[in-house]
């Protein structure tokens, strides 16, 4: 108080007084310049991503002889062969069975550890999927070669498989079905857009159930090659990516399933529905969107797992076009690793270097392009609630 | 609600007549008569004497304005308080004293807002000077997870000040009226207080960088009737130094510790179909709990209002 | 009453049963149990597969760990001096690239999506690009640090190069991790600190990297497990799987960065490829996963821990 005379505020007071002093200024500027290049870093990235695969790509689809991209007997890059076929046939064989195997075991993991279990049991059950989602994906490689490949694949067998596949593929037409019954009933007053993605999508589920007898009832007819191989087969490969793909699967959907509001639930219980009842009619509906999210995110992430296949796929360097999982394959990441392997080679004679990147970019696209709708999916339930 | 106006008028009659009031009221009582004096609607301050000079000021949420119309000139040394139903922009008035509504990405100010002077918002302005001399205690308490000593001292320490530091603290912490309390574990985390000492811990905070004003949003709105009055002593105490807008819901708080009072009321906005603040009545405190030019004002102290 | 009064009769059972929901939900326990089976399976498969690795890894652990530990990559598994060493120097340095680019550069792009950025087209462009960045296959990684280090250096491969291309594999993650951290800073504790007249930077640096500490601490030992044990993207940038020629210069040696290089998943890669013609090669591979495991699940679960425990500290 004795010093009040003193104080700043009986100065006159200036614009400039208030700019503050130059220098905190400067600093400033410069902190803020230095976080914005770190974030710029990424554009940097995915433009040397994008430019990278183009421009390799871009001299493969350019010169290469297109009649050998198609319809070969299998994919022989170091004999000038590109089959894509082989490539993209073995991806989608690994995919399709890597998500028959983490579809329902992430999305039973994710509904129960969220609805069902008690907070002691999360507790538990919680950190086996964190564990697993941390499993590097050679140790899976390594799994899927001496354990799923003898114990389970070549144990069981073809036949064995065959009837458990058709099971599967079955009980999956039996849920569609029953999944389109139900939204015929309740079609009345919903908005015509909607109705067109319904039916679109049905539409989708019901082609993939036919192409899928279809393929079954093909391997069974075909597949008499299956033998025990110390290299393992598709199948094994993709059980074993099925496990990587496991957590993320189960932990988007857990997400989606979290983020429906308490409120539903109590209402739905408040009506006297069991438990069951909830989660099935109430819950998962809320959360579809997040759920197709994780099922396409899953899917992205089987189509890009490397490791697993290049190990356990039963397939090294070259591979014949095959379109049974008891085969030995090369998927596209596969064909990839398997043509980067041998030292020097990649930067071979002829096209090979560039096939990788041409590979690369499909794979690329595919990925980005599952991404992109994974990523509309999960905005739709941010925007519900 | 029905015992609002008596007991208002009790709290003027206390501030201006009982001469045997405490210290706090006492300079209450001093500065009342000389605001009294000079608070004519015809008598304008100027120069040294006017702090903030506002005039016609809007505040935009983006496309929403949330309050319009605000026309104040605040005066050196004085207590100037802000009340009118939740909602109606007090915050985010306040807030724009000290450009802590930068902060909020969509936040726009239209019209002017002159502190001694110079416009606030003008383009070379460094919201960070203004922060320093016009400083802010929020309505929640909101202590840093550092030591009690570290809180008060975070102040001028971010100014650049490295010695001296322990006086700076503990000169703050009496004024704040909390020395006595803490003295002994400065180095305790500041998390471990109780609430209405975390408050004053803020108001500490505050004065540490010895700023020119201090704007308060309801700082007692947490806090049990002896720690409020705690804190309106101190303001009674601090106004010599300090120039302090407060808002408060506490209209009995309002008549006992201000010399002027802003009353602020929402209409709705035709245009786009939301509610809107806006200032209905600046003026005197004592004219305003006792004799209010604006019908809604009255309706508003009466306890009439909505 | 009007219970006691129906006595036995069936409907009631099932009124009752309804009113107090427990007794034969059969459909309800059934859907209950074949959720509980889905998460039992996902269970037993690590377990299973834990069992199995070390089960396979356990005669070369057991018998000799310490010249396994400091052996080499040879040509044969009978060979005494067959080890991991020289996956782990790979593997470490790679660490050391990750930890050193990837986290500076990774929390400094999430302090400025989270506090500086303005909302215009180039922060959303940062902001997909970041977004898709973490979805793309490890692979297509491989072929970028393929393009930039290898093929400009006439096809010689280098730690550096395996290293780099990792850490721009896992920055996406460090992103979106510490971004998250950041997030979730009360806005209360930097109005506070503005409130005094605290600059940006000062913020930053006092009270939001304080704060969000733990949850970006959790984010960098997630994505450092994910580059050590990630293997694609090294195959394609040239790591060397069959045989490695033990170097002079010590493990710390700068000069390595320009050298072939090998790392943990890839000497497990190429000890499963050989184990086709010299089965030894499987137990190896064993072993060298128990290594890699462990590293790998010790992060992981510290990163878990360190986020629950901070969790529940701040309710
Ligand atoms: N960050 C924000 N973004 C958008 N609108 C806001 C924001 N903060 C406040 N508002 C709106 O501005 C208006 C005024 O809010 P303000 O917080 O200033 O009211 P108040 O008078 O302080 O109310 P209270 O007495 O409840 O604290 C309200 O309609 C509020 O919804
Ligand atoms: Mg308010």
């Amino acid at each position: 108080m004795t010093d009040m005379t003193i104080r700043p505020d009986r100065a006159p007071l200036t614009v400039d007084v208030l700019a503050g002093p130059v220098s905190r200024l400067r600093k400033e500027t410069a902190i803020r310049w230095f976080f914005f290049s770190a974030a710029l870093v990424s554009i940097g990235i995915s433009i040397l991503i994008i430019w990278s695969l183009v421009n390799e790509a871009w001299t493969f689809i350019s010169q290469v002889d297109w009649s050998v991209t198609w319809g070969e007997t299998g994919w022989f890059p170091r004999r000038g062969l590109y089959d894509m076929p082989t490539l993209l046939v073995a991806s989608l064989i690994v995919t399709i069975v890597a998500m028959f195997v983490a579809g329902p075991l992430g999305l039973g993991s994710a509904i129960y550890l969220s609805e069902y279990a008690s907070r002691r049991t999360r507790s538990i059950l919680k950190p086996v999927l964190e564990v697993l989602a941390g499993v590097p994906s050679v140790v899976l490689g390594f799994f899927a070669l001496f354990f799923i490949s003898p114990q389970l694949i070549e144990r069981i067998g073809r036949n064995g498989w065959l009837v458990i596949g058709a099971l599967i593929v079955l009980t999956y037409v039996a849920l569609v079905a029953g999944w389109a019954r139900n939204l015929m009933k309740r079609e009345a007053g919903t908005p015509v857009s909607v109705q067109v993605q319904r039916i679109l999508m049905l539409t989708l589920l019901v082609a993939g159930a036919l192409v899928l007898v279809w393929w079954v009832n093909g391997v069974a007819e075909t597949a008499d090659t299956f033998a025990v191989k110390r290299s393992g087969q598709l199948a094994a490969a993709a059980v074993g990516v099925g496990i990587l793909t496991i957590p993320l699967v189960a932990s988007i959907a857990e997400d989606a399933l979290a983020s429906v509001p308490r409120e539903l639930r109590e209402a739905s219980a408040g009506l006297g529905a069991r438990k069951a009842t909830t989660t099935t009619q109430v819950v998962l509906p809320a959360a579809v969107s997040g759920i197709v999210a994780a099922f396409i995110i899953g899917i992205s992430r089987a189509l890009g797992e490397t490791m697993v296949v290049f190990m356990a796929g039963g397939a090294a360097d070259a591979s014949q076009f095959t379109s049974s999982p008891f085969d030995g394959g090369l998927t596209m990441t596969a064909g990839m690793a398997s043509l980067a392997t041998g030292t020097d080679s990649v930067v071979g004679e002829g096209l090979t270097f560039q096939s990788l990147y041409f590979v690369g970019m499909v794979l690329f696209l595919l990925t980005l392009f599952l991404n992109v709708v994974a990523g509309r999916f999960v905005n739709r339930v941010r925007e519900k609630y | 609600m029905v015992n609002v106006t008596p007991s208002v008028q009790d709290a003027l009659k206390g501030t201006r007549v009982d001469e045997d009031a405490t210290t706090a009221t006492d300079d209450i009582a001093i500065t009342v008569p000389t605001a009294a004096a000079s608070s004519g609607p015809q008598d304008e301050p100027s120069g040294d004497d006017l702090v903030f000079d506002v005039s016609e000021l809007s505040v935009f949420y983006g496309d929403f304005r949330a309050v319009r119309d605000v026309n104040m000139k605040i005066r050196r040394n004085e207590i100037t308080a802000m009340i009118g139903p939740s909602g109606c922009g007090k915050s985010t008035v306040l807030r724009s004293f000290n450009r802590m509504n930068d902060l909020i990405p969509t936040a726009r100010v239209a019209g002017n807002l002159l502190y001694r002077g110079v416009d606030l918002y003008d383009e070379r302005v460094d919201p960070v000077e203004v922060r320093r001399r016009i400083g802010m205690v929020f309505q929640k308490p909101n202590p840093f997870p550092k030591s009690i000593y570290d809180n008060v001292a975070y102040g001028p320490r971010v100014a650049g000040r490295k010695k001296g530091l322990d006086e700076v603290v503990e000169s703050s912490l009496r004024k704040a009226a909390l020395w006595d309390e803490v003295k002994d574990r400065l180095q305790d985390s500041a998390i471990g207080l109780s609430g209405g000492q975390q408050q004053r811990l803020s108001i500490a905070r505050a004065i540490a960088v010895d700023p020119e004003v201090l704007l308060m949003d309801e700082p007692c709105s947490a806090l049990d009737p002896i720690a409020t009055a705690r804190i309106e002593e101190l303001m009674a105490e601090i106004k010599a130094e300090y120039t302090i807008l407060i808002v408060t819901h506490n209209m009995q708080q309002a008549a006992r510790v201000s010399d002027r009072t802003a009353f602020f009321s929402v209409e709705l906005d035709e245009a786009n179909d939301r509610r809107t603040g806006l200032l209905v009545e600046y003026t005197d405190t004592a004219k305003l709990f006792s004799n209010p030019d604006d019908q809604r004002t009255e309706n508003y102290i009466t306890g009439r209002f909505g | 009453m009007a219970m006691a009064t129906i006595g036995n009769n069936g409907a009631a059972r099932r009124v009752e049963d309804e009113i107090f929901k427990q007794g034969r939900d059969l459909r309800g326990a059934g859907f209950r149990m074949v959720l509980l089976a889905a998460l039992a399976v996902s269970t037993l498969i690590l377990i299973v597969l834990l069992v199995q690795v070390l089960t396979d890894g356990w005669p070369v652990i057991d018998e000799r760990f310490g010249d396994f530990w400091s052996g080499t990559l040879r040509s044969r598994s009978s060979d005494d001096a067959l080890g991991i060493s020289q996956g782990i120097a790979g593997s470490f340095w790679i660490a050391v690239f990750v930890a050193v680019l990837a986290f500076p550069i990774g929390i400094s792009a999430a302090v400025y999506l989270e506090e500086y950025a303005p909302r215009n087209w180039l922060t959303s462009v940062i902001d997909i690009a970041i977004r898709n960045l973490a979805g793309v296959p490890s692979v297509v990684y491989g072929l970028l640090g393929l393009f930039l280090f290898v093929k400009t250096r006439d096809g010689n491969s280098s730690l550096m190069a395996g290293g780099i291309t990792l850490a721009i594999l896992v920055l996406p993650i460090v992103v979106i991790t510490a971004a998250e951290a950041i997030r979730a800073v009360p806005s209360s504790l930097k109005e506070g600190a503005f409130g005094v007249g605290a600059t940006k930077w000062d913020v930053i640096r006092s009270q939001i990297l304080p704060f969000a500490a733990p949850g970006i601490l959790t984010g960098t030992l997630l994505s450092l497990s994910r580059a050590v044990g990630e293997a694609a993207p090294l195959i394609l940038v040239g790591a060397i799987t069959g045989r490695l020629a033990p170097r002079d210069g010590s493990f710390f040696g700068a000069d390595q960065f320009f050298d072939r290089f090998t790392a943990m998943p890839i000497v497990i890669v190429g000890w499963v490829q050989q184990s086709g013609r010299d089965e030894g090669f499987a137990a190896a591979a064993g072993a060298a996963i128990v290594v890699l495991l462990a590293f790998v699940i010790l992060m992981n679960s510290g990163a878990v821990l360190l986020r629950n425990y901070f969790e529940k500290k701040r309710g």
